[in-house]
């Protein structure tokens, strides 16, 4: 039998080493899109190449990974993606944000706050902020370097004439280092304010479109609004079922079919860990 | 209130030349346009007008000779010596360009309220209530029903698409504004209207123009001077009654005697 | 030199293209002066080139040989040689002028019509509108037609739209071209009357007028231009 062998996280040492230059770019310049030579890997695009060359790339035998995916360790995805390194890089995987070094991610932050020795790595479909209103890429790129983002604000206003508010509600655009304007990936608004003098190091991949970008520890990230219509987070009205917390990120579940429903962390760690310390609550629904 | 800076000319040509390969743009295209001045350029097909009004709004590079623009601040710059952001920056400004199609000047798929505020938002505005209370005060003036100002221009006439484009581009109150064909392709009774808007509007701001048309009506309506091209040369320069009333070659001439009478 | 007006040598020749090179003289060797508070009637048979002389002193033919020396506060200005931005610069500040006929805009009532002029120079379109007011009521237009354009009106009317215009800013050189030619004999007494008071104020002014009435009560020199008219070349 002939096991298949892999390199070390999968991709070529050639190959990481174009990544990191790439990503060490991007850090340098905070918010910028940088292009790179994504490659083949074996999972469709649309399930997170970018992010996976990323980590791949700055993965070392010693690094305790942890990937979710909403929020969750637990779905297909996040299992999926940490099989996959598991098996190509044989590194040491948790569920504990805490213990993580470098934890790639789907559409959230995790709730506790992040430390200097860990990086967060973020999968990102479409890189481009103002691609919806202006499709050309020619036109966005000098926007970008002309730092000409009225369009930007076009678009938020066309929310609140609308809706009568702001009614981005996820990728909400952010300025980094006041200079360029860049989207946060998927994430729910609620986690913006996360993003804002992180101590951890944030590096987006996103492999269709064949773009990184960084946020390095400690920058400044605001989110864009108007004087008059401040940025907002924003959270359901309610406390976890599960742990009582009143102030993380909630998903809505659909518990029958009459209309009933409960709330419950997002963030399956940091519910779990808040649990453990009470003890006595109610157990987790299977 | 004529200041020192209003004697000197706001817009100058300095020898024009542009070529497509063999086929010839125009030829030394020279002229100094002062503010409030709004100079006709008219001539046929090929005529070399519109390849002009692109040369002198920097959305083409000339072969031969300078633009020169004198800015806010007095000081008189040549457009090539400009960095892309500069020129960007007063495109945004202290100019204005009205496309003969509508939808080239507008975002279709944004409201009319946005349509007007984008420029204010991209020089830094930043108050959701005074953009738009600013975007109907325009609307008003370019007659455009306030109740239309949440409704994207796809929902537009023609008319009032164009007449959306104008209060786009003058909401920055530029000094300077080219015109393309700006009544083509309407309905008579809305160039009317058009022309009616236009004329007040340059004389209340006191704006420059260059008004590329076809139309020596629209010409003689809208403007002070005139310049007559054909094939790439100017063939006839000078006060627009004097050109029409008196003209002296023989293709203004000819020009002038082809207007059906009305 | 005190005249407000200075002609010498003028000649305007057109050359018909189209005709195939047809040279038309049309006036040679004009030569004239209008002071200050001088009304100088033009005279001479239709087609001795009356018009096409005030045209050349509005600047809307160019006059191919000679000169017009205009008075623009302490300097002279010769038309013939001056740039577009100079006529219409003296236009705005010096040089006044009423067609034959009214070439209105369509579509702007004849109160803005006549109020132009002024808003243009700079005065509240309120003030200016007030002024216009007062001389269309001078000169007997019923105040219902204020709002309308004049299109639809007489040429009678027209006329004298065209005159309250011409007339309502205060230039000191005025050119007419046949200002009663349309009207009755009340309007024609008033339009004299307006002349008088400009040339009270010591505003020059050349006119051209065919009634002879008219020509005795405001000229106060009279050219013949058939002195300047050639054989055509």
């Amino acid at each position: 039998m002939n096991a298949p062998s892999y390199n070390f996280a999968y991709l070529d040492e050639q190959t990481k080493r174009m990544i990191r230059r790439a990503i060490l770019k991007a850090i340098a310049i905070p918010g910028y899109q940088v292009p790179f030579a994504s490659r083949e890997m074996p999972m469709p695009y649309g399930w997170g190449t970018g992010g996976v060359q990323v980590t791949a790339a700055v993965l070392g035998p010693d690094d305790i990974l942890k990937v979710i995916d909403q929020g969750s360790d637990d779905t297909t995805n996040a299992v999926s993606l940490r099989k996959f390194f598991i098996k190509t890089a044989g590194v040491r995987t948790t569920s504990k944000t805490a213990e993580a070094t470098v934890i790639q991610t789907r559409h959230r932050i995790p709730e506790k706050e992040l430390t200097e020795n860990q990086v967060l790595v973020y999968q990102v479909p479409i890189p481009e902020p103002l691609r919806f209103l202006e499709p050309r890429e020619t036109e966005t790129r000098r926007m970008h370097a002309l730092a000409d983002y009225g369009l930007m604000h076009v678009k938020l206003y066309e929310d609140i004439a609308r809706h009568g508010h702001i009614a981005t509600t996820y990728a909400y655009p952010v300025k980094v280092d006041g200079r360029y304007v860049m989207d946060p990936s998927p994430t729910p608004k609620f986690d913006n304010p996360k993003m804002n003098d992180c101590a951890a190091l944030q590096l987006f991949g996103a492999g269709r479109e064949k773009r990184i970008y960084a946020v390095p520890p400690y920058t400044e990230v605001i989110s864009l609004d108007f004087d008059d219509h401040p940025f907002e987070r924003y959270r359901h009205d309610a406390s976890c079922a599960l742990c009582g917390a009143a102030d993380s990120y909630l998903d809505e579940v659909i518990t029958d079919d009459r209309g009933g429903r409960m709330f419950v962390c997002s963030d399956t760690d940091y519910c779990e860990e808040r649990r453990e310390t009470q003890p006595g609550k109610v157990e987790a629904a299977e | 209130m004529m200041d020192a800076d209003s004697e000197r000319p706001l817009l100058v040509a300095e020898g024009l030349t542009k070529s497509y390969g063999r086929q010839l743009g125009c030829r030394d295209v020279s002229f100094e346009l002062y503010e409030g001045e709004v100079m006709a350029v008219v001539g046929e097909s090929g005529s070399g007008k519109s390849t002009l009004l692109q040369l002198l709004s920097a959305h083409l590079p000339t072969d031969e000779g300078r633009v020169l623009y004198r800015m806010r601040d007095g000081v008189t710059r040549d457009l090539a010596a400009m960095g892309e952001a500069e020129r960007r920056f007063l495109a945004r400004t202290d100019w204005g360009y009205v496309h003969q199609d509508a939808t080239l000047g507008l975002r279709m798929g944004v409201s009319g309220g946005a349509n007007v505020g984008e420029r204010l938002m991209a020089v830094g505005w930043r108050h959701y209530g005074r953009i738009r209370s600013t975007a109907t005060t325009w609307l008003d003036r370019v007659e455009i029903d306030r109740s239309r100002i949440d409704d994207t221009p796809r929902t537009y006439s023609g008319g009032m698409r164009q007449r959306l484009q104008i209060a786009r581009n003058l909401v920055t109150q530029p000094r300077l504004v080219f015109m393309d064909e700006p009544t083509g392709g309407l309905d008579v009774s809305v160039q009317a209207r058009l022309l009616d808007l236009l004329r007040n509007l340059v004389s209340e701001l006191r704006l420059a123009a260059v008004v590329v048309t076809h139309d020596l009506g629209v010409a003689r309506l809208l403007s002070h001077r005139i310049m007559v091209m054909k094939g790439g040369e100017v063939i006839e320069t000078g006060l627009t009654d004097q050109v029409l009333d008196d003209p002296r070659e023989a293709y203004t001439q000819l020009l002038v005697a082809s207007i059906l009478p009305p | 030199m005190t005249a407000a007006l200075e002609l010498s040598g003028v000649g305007k020749t057109f050359t018909m293209h189209l005709q195939g090179g047809v040279r038309l003289s049309v006036v040679s060797d004009v030569s004239f002066t209008a002071e200050p508070g001088e009304c100088v009637v033009l005279a001479g048979p239709s087609g001795a080139g009356k018009s096409s002389i005030l045209k050349m002193i509005f600047g809307s033919y160019r006059c191919d040989r000679g000169h017009i020396m205009v008075r623009s506060g302490s300097d002279m200005v010769d038309l013939a040689t001056a740039q577009p931005r100079q006529v219409l610069t003296l236009r705005r500040h010096v040089i006044g002028y009423v067609s034959q006929f009214l070439r209105a805009v369509p579509r702007v009532a004849a109160i803005d019509v006549v109020s132009e002029p002024l808003v243009a120079h700079g005065e509240a379109r309120e003030t200016a509108r007030r002024r216009s007011t007062d001389m269309l009521r001078k000169l007997n237009i019923p105040g219902a037609l204020l709002g309308l354009p004049p299109a639809t009106f007489s040429g009678g009317e027209q006329q004298r739209v065209n005159i309250a215009r011409g007339f309502l800013p205060d230039l000191p050189l005025l050119l007419l071209d046949e200002p009663t030619a349309s009207l009755d004999a009340k309007n024609r007494a008033a339009v004299v009357d307006l002349i008088a008071e400009k040339k009270k104020r010591d505003i020059a002014i050349v006119a051209i007028a065919h009634d002879e009435e008219v020509r005795d009560a405001i000229a106060d020199k009279i050219v013949d231009v058939t002195r300047f008219t050639t054989a055509a070349a």
